[in-house]
């Protein structure tokens, strides 16, 4: 097998959220099998700087899958064909020779884009502090063990824990619905004692928030679940439910 | 109470009132399943009409039957609101978008099936429902269903139907669970499995009525046809 393939990048381009997009083509011969997916638009845009152009804007940081901020939707898969992986993580080595690559940014109202393949996810932002918090008395921390919690629990609510607020459950949704990662911290906290004290006022509190945002309702197609890069299951967003409920058929 | 009915206008509280109103109408789908079975008793429709005519003679059914009719009401309106809405969140569309890889063709298109099993309702009740409650038919019910599907078009309009609804179900079913929140990681397989059994169960005995009906199979039509009830 070849260490390099040549490709073609059929590449979303946008000036800011008031203009119109397109698509550009760009070729990309010889590009290493063992590069990062990111990597290689560094290359294709230290060309575009050399030749005078404009490079193509992408949302990365810590590039090892753990920071949530590359996102892309890669041949119409968020994150690209992998699955449990962030766009960082995904190597060219999954692609072919002479194949076409379709990148576009995270498409969602909620998500309006910025340039190019960056969109403003400050809706998750908002949905967080809306409720995504437990109120602790300042002064020294607790003794850990002084607060019991199951094994079951904890592990579960670590689950949950794991999102890393990238999007792609949004992106990939055919309602472009936030649900999955508002479940994600919805369950996290309600698995927890810490969470029990603003447990109904944060479950009501973040679906107003979730909604306010132009994000879409969720029809349980279980798409968000399949895409997740950090593999989030749904039974969260059964979670989710019971809590709404709970809080919806207690009273203030 | 103002506070309680807030609840049913948010994202997840509109997808509630789906679950419960999609449940109810799936058990009156047994019971229409059941009563339909007595037309297959070669009684010359006899039970069947009997079994009408004790429904609409029953004060508790009548009043169900406001609860029934509210409840298709309730679950097309919304339903069609949310498709609205879910449309809304996306205003531009990907160029490429490989859907069939991370979620069924079943759940991406409630909203439509959903809209072809409401068209056939009409159709279906204006024939049945309309003629023998409003109208005042001189022939039994019985008779209007077996003569109904002795048209070819008719018949397969009613098949085509019943695998739309079987398809509606096969997402609906289990969907309606996960909404109500009775779903985990252990229920999620069991339910998508009763799911599926619940939509063929569905299809399978509706879609069997113009078949065996139209094809005249084991002379159930013609027993009805030439009987005086």
């Amino acid at each position: 097998m070849s260490d390099s393939i040549n490709l073609k990048l059929k590449i979303w381009r946008q000036r800011n959220h008031k203009e119109a997009g397109h698509f550009e083509m760009y070729d990309m011969p010889g590009v290493s099998t063992h590069m990062s997916f990111l990597e290689m638009m560094d290359v294709l845009n230290d060309r575009l700087i050399r030749e005078g152009k404009d490079p193509v804007a992408f949302d990365h940081d810590c590039r090892e899958g753990i920071c949530g901020m590359c996102s892309m939707y890669i041949n119409g898969r968020a994150h690209g064909p992998l699955k449990g992986t962030t766009t960082c993580q995904l190597h060219m080595r999954h692609f072919s020779d002479g194949e076409t690559v379709t990148i576009e940014p995270w498409r969602a109202a909620a998500f309006p884009v910025i340039k190019d393949l960056v969109v403003d996810r400050t809706s998750f932002d908002k949905i967080i502090a809306a409720g995504g918090y437990i109120s602790v008395n300042t002064g020294n921390a607790t003794d850990a063990n002084s607060l019991p919690v199951e094994k079951a629990k904890s592990d579960e609510a670590f689950d949950a824990a794991a999102c890393i607020g990238c999007g792609a459950c949004v992106a990939t949704c055919k309602n472009a619905s936030g649900m999955l990662f508002l479940s994600a911290k919805v369950s996290h906290l309600a698995l927890l004692p810490q969470g029990e004290p603003e447990r109904r006022e944060r479950v009501l509190r973040m679906i107003d928030a979730h909604d306010e945002s132009g994000l879409g309702a969720c029809t349980n197609t279980g798409a968000c679940e399949a895409e997740c890069p950090k593999e989030i299951s749904i039974s969260h967003i059964a979670r989710l439910n019971r809590e709404y409920l709970r809080a919806g058929m207690t009273g203030e | 109470m103002i506070a309680s009915l807030r609840m049913f206008y948010t994202s997840v509280g509109r997808k509630l009132v789906m679950a419960l109103t999609g449940l109810f109408l799936c058990v009156f789908l047994l019971e229409h399943l059941y009563g339909n079975l007595q037309l297959y008793k070669m009684d010359g429709g006899k039970a069947f009409n009997e079994y009408g005519d004790f429904l609409v003679g029953n004060i508790i059914i009548r009043t169900v039957e406001f609860a029934l009719f509210g409840g298709i009401l309730l679950h097309a309106l919304d339903g069609l609101y949310l498709t609205w809405r879910n449309r809304q969140a996306r205003p531009v569309r990907y160029a490429v978008n490989r859907q069939a890889k991370n979620s069924t063709w079943f759940s991406r298109n409630m909203g439509l099936t959903g809209s072809i099993i409401l068209v056939f309702l009409v159709v279906h009740l204006r024939t049945f429902f309309v003629t023998h409650r409003f109208l005042g038919a001189d022939t039994s019910m019985a008779h209007d269903v077996a003569e109904a599907f002795q048209s070819n078009i008719y018949a397969a309009l009613y098949v085509v139907a019943m695998m739309l609804l079987g398809a509606h179900l096969n997402h609906g079913f289990q969907s309606a669970f996960q909404t109500i929140g009775w779903n985990n990681k252990k229920y999620a397989q069991p339910l998508r499995t009763a799911g599926t059994l619940f939509a063929l169960l569905v299809t399978i005995g509706f879609a069997s009525f113009p078949i065996v009906f139209y094809f005249d199979l084991f002379g159930v039509a013609s027993n009805i046809l030439q009987s005086s009830y």
